[in-house]
This record gives structure tokens, sequence and C-alpha cells, in this order.
């Protein structure tokens, strides 16, 4: 019986099995163009060029409507411009004013944030219920691309990994509404059988 | 005007916005012709991203036409054909002025370990995105480029993020002549990946994925090899195999955050939002690459932490190199690729969507329906 020749790693310098620079440069258009790293453009990371950028400014000139507007408390300053989309409001505009009292590197920072998302979401569908356009759950998960789709055959035997928790998304979005309506239940009955 | 509203997780519809406005002297406004919906999108659309707001617009890839300028913009005026790269960025500050767009400290008061990316959360701004027909672009004289006349439209779309995001990953893992080089995701930023790496003289270009449709563009598109991940009791193991053992010289991952393969990672990672996402394709490139190689990160993951398997990349001697992409910076390079045929972005778009069927369209892209690798949304269709 023969003991097989070691190859790589276990020895030093087998060569890998690589086609050529010819072959792979006749195989693939462009092959190498970028082989040195001088010609790639993240090459080396960082390059001081403050007067390539288009900027015409050493600093900014600041955005108004600054006052009140959160930032973390890693920042020194409030930015010079920052994004004016959906600002605070509400309750879950307390919670997330609050998470900014938190650095990044908190979890209570994200913690937070994550569930002034959820209570955001939450009043909002509530109160689009008592208005003229309310939410619609069909149309605005798109789920009636399931038909148009091919929503089975481009599922299921396909060999997808991600099938296996396809029964999760539905609990996911329609999880807590359900477990809402059930506390609701519980919450009247209580107050009924209180009542009587 | 009418934008894409986000309505809660996996929710979201077209409504009725008041038009954007000049906020500060070197804002511009643009009409958007062309947008998509990135991978990452769909981190906001799943609400894994902290801080998405109800009533916020997604869309940090996307093209237009100049409507309206700020009184101290100089290199943009109405009617100019403009690309946006998805970086919000002032080109002034201490990492602006290094190169490192992605990472602007002026720009984002909300965080101070990511920079500002239209439409992708106070997190990364609070900027209002491009999946609208008009939208507010701060540092007008910084960001935007005029489109060349030779440019086709979705290649110049593409080259707002994906395109550029996969070429900067192939630049990360610091590929040298005959490497071997696996990229986990054939998405359209793993396929770019995958392109790219050839051009930085790759020996052997592997790309995995479980979706077999994405996986035959990897061969056709990017020249690859491919392993469904789905097919094998254990990805690494094969990956091992298939280089002898020695292990891959560069591992790209280009998933990110909401990687299937592991129950347990996708259940806490995307589902309950109790890590920073799914962090199992990292964690496969840390196992997949040779003692001593480099991972390159380029999918996106959530602020919070995730269980990554940091003993063996500490063990294994590994480089770890990631960023958001500094977008603005790659494109001269990138236009010549372009223009020399080496490059075709456009060849995966797979959809063309109605703004107002929207929501058709996330659904699609996010459960991967009809073959959906990359879909664009018209916005001036009508």
């Amino acid at each position: 019986m023969t003991t097989p020749t070691p190859s790589t790693p276990y020895v030093a310098n087998k060569p890998k099995d690589v086609p050529s620079a010819e072959a792979l440069r006749a195989r693939i258009p462009g092959w190498g163009v970028d082989l040195d790293p001088k010609d790639r453009p993240s090459y080396p990371r960082e390059v001081f060029d403050p007067a390539g950028t288009g900027a015409h400014w050493d600093y900014p000139e600041e955005q108004p409507g600054r006052e009140g507007r959160e930032r973390s408390i890693e920042h020194g300053q409030l930015t010079p411009v920052f994004g004016t989309s959906a600002p605070l409001h509400g309750v879950s505009g307390s919670i997330r004013r609050y998470a900014y009292r938190y650095s990044e590197g908190r979890a209570a920072h994200w913690l937070l944030l994550l569930a002034g998302d959820r209570v955001d979401a939450w009043g909002a569908h509530l109160w689009s219920l008592a208005s003229l356009r309310p939410d619609n759950p069909v149309t605005q998960t798109g789920v009636l691309s399931e038909v148009r789709r091919q929503g089975i055959t481009s599922r299921f035997g396909k060999k997808r990994a991600d099938v296996n928790h396809l029964w999760l998304d539905p609990v996911v979005v329609a999880g807590p509404w359900v477990a809402a309506a059930a506390g609701a239940v519980v919450v009247v009955r209580a107050a009924v059988r209180r009542a009587r | 005007m009418k934008a894409m509203v986000y309505r809660g997780p996996y929710k979201i519809r077209v409504e009725e916005k008041p038009m954007p406005t000049i906020e500060h002297p070197n804002d511009a406004i643009i009409r958007v012709t062309t947008a998509a919906i990135c991978g990452s999108d769909l981190h906001l659309y799943h609400g894994l991203m902290p801080d998405t707001r109800v009533g916020t617009t997604f869309g940090h890839e996307f093209i237009g036409v100049v409507e309206e300028v700020g009184p101290s913009v100089r290199n943009l005026t109405r009617g100019d054909r403009v690309m946006v790269p998805f970086n919000v960025y002032c080109g002034s500050c201490y990492f602006c002025a290094r190169g490192l767009y992605s990472n602007c400290h002026n720009v984002n008061p909300n965080a101070t370990a990511v920079g500002g990316i239209y439409g992708y959360s106070h997190t990364c701004g609070g900027y209002d995105g491009g999946q609208a027909e008009f939208v507010r672009v701060p540092f007008a004289d910084v960001g935007p480029t005029i489109i060349p006349d030779w440019m086709d439209s979705e290649d110049a779309v593409l080259l707002t993020d994906a395109l550029a995001t996969g070429y900067f990953g192939a630049q990360l893992g610091d590929i040298v002549e005959g490497d071997t080089v696996v990229v986990f995701g054939a998405g359209p930023v793993g396929l770019f990946a995958a392109k790219s790496a050839w051009l930085m003289g790759a020996g052997r270009v592997i790309v995995i994925d479980h979706l077999e449709y994405r996986l035959e563009k990897a061969r056709v598109f990017a020249q690859a090899e491919t392993f469904n991940f789905a097919e094998y009791d254990d990805i690494i193991v094969e990956m091992k195999k298939t280089t002898d053992h020695l292990g891959a010289d560069v591992v790209i991952d280009a998933v990110g955050a909401e990687a299937d393969g592991s129950f347990l990672q996708q259940v806490t990672g995307t589902k309950l939002k109790l890590q920073g996402g799914s962090p199992v394709a990292l964690n496969w490139a840390i196992d997949s690459v040779r003692k001593g190689g480099t991972v390159a990160v380029v999918g996106a993951y959530g602020p919070i932490f995730s269980a990554v398997k940091f003993g063996d990349a500490l063990n294994k001697g590994l480089t770890l190199r990631m960023n958001q992409t500094p977008v603005k910076r790659q494109w001269p390079r990138l236009f010549e690729h372009i223009r020399n045929g080496y490059l075709k972005p456009s060849d995966i778009v797979t959809h063309r969507i109605p703004l107002e069927h929207i929501a058709e369209g996330y659904h699609l892209f996010s459960s991967k329906l009809d073959g959906c690798i990359k879909p664009l949304i018209i916005a001036d269709a009508g």
C-alpha cells in the first residue's frame, strides 16, 4: 500500500491549478486590466485630496432648522447638513428622543430606536383607520405578486433555503396585530366580568 | 409629488408628498427618471434598521434631471442629466478630504458610525430617497455627476451603488494574479464583485448562493464557477475540497444582514431582530478563506451586535476589510470599463416597474419571485 503524495497546504509549493494569464485573457474580456493596484480607484484607501471633491468651502454653511434636531451624543456638534424627513412626533418620537441619550455603543440606544419604530408603525396603522385612506394590507404588502409573479413555482421544487422559514413571515407581519387583538379581548372580558 | 412611503415592516405605499425644497445653498432638486430597489432596501422594508420612520421614502440608487439648484451650486444647471452616488457627503470634512466619502462626518447627526445615505433611515441621516418623482440632493457640487452622452440610463443607475459596490468589494480583497476568489451571494453586488475579480487578475472565481436562477446568471454573466449551498451538507467542506483543502485566497461577503443557511441565525437575526442581521455569509467567509487570507465585506449589516465567529478570524490570521463604498471614487475607472465593453451592468436588470406598483416590486424582490435579480423603478413611466 502506497501513501499518496502530500499536497498543498501540507507542503509548501505545489502550484495552483490555474489557467495561464493568456488563457484567462482570451476567455474573460478585460481580465487583469486592474491587476496593478495603482489602477484600482480605492488604492490606497486614504488619499488626501480636499481640492478634488468639488467642495468650495472649508466648512459647509449650516442648514437652518437646527433647533431640536436629535443627534448622537458621540457627535461634538450638530452636523451642518441633515435630513428633514419624518421629524420626531408623538409617543414614538419620545421613545426615539430618549434613545438619543445613549451613545451608539450602547444596546439601549438601538433597542429603544427599534421599539420606537414599532410604536410608530402601530400608531400609524391605527391612525390610518380613522383616515380617508386606511392602510390596505393587500396592496401595501404587494402580496398580489404571489399570484402575478409565480409565487409557488418560484419557490417550491427549487431547493431554496428560505422556504424553511417562509411560514414565519406572516407571523412577523400579522402576529403583533393578532396578539394586540387577543389582549384587547382579554381586557374587555375582564372588564365585563368585573362589571357584573 | 408621488413618492414611495414606508408604513411599517413589510408595508409600503405610494402617496402624494410635498415637493422637496432647497434647504441648503448647495442643494439641488432632482426629478428622478430611474431608480432601483437595492438588496439593502430590504433591510429597511423588513424593519431591521433602527430609526426607520413611517413616512420616509426609500431609494439610494437613482438618476434624474436637475430641476432646481441652490444659490451656491456651480457645477450643475437645470436640465442636466445626472447620476447621484448613494452617499450623501460634504467633500470637506476630515474623512471626505481623504477619499472616505462614505464616512462623511458632516451629514449625519444621528450617528457617527455611518455617513449619510439617501432614503436609508434616520440612522443614516434622515434623508428622503429617490423612489419618488423628486428628491433633494445635498452638496450638489460634490456628489452628482453629469451622465456622459454615450452612457445608457440603466447602466448609469447601477453605477450609483450596485456596480460600484461590487467593484469596491473586489478591491477590498486585495486580489493578486491567480488568486482563488469566493463570492457569497449572487445578487447584483455579488455578480458585479465576481465580474470585477476577473478584472483584478483572479485565477478562479466561485459564486455561492441558494437560488439556482441567480447562480445560472453568475455562470453566464460573470463566467464564474457556482455552488448551491442548499445542495450540500456543509458548504465549508466543499470550499475546502475545491481548493485542495487550502481555502480561498479571498472571500467576499456580498450578502449581508439577511443571509440564509442557518435557521437559528435567520430567526434571531432577521425575524426577531435580536442581532444586526444574520451573519451566516460572514461566518462562512471566515471559515472558507485560507489562513492569512482576506475577507472583504460589502454586504450591509445593522448597527446592533451580530454573532460573528471572530475567534476563527483571529486564529486564522485573517485580514478583514470592509466599508460602505465611496461611490464617486470608483466612477472614472468604471466609466472606462463600461466604455471598453468589459462591464455591461444593465445585463442584470430583470424587472422594470412603474412607481405606482412599487409595493409589488418590493415583495417580488424580497421574496425572489419570477427570476428577480434587479428591479428598476421607472418614475416617469406615465
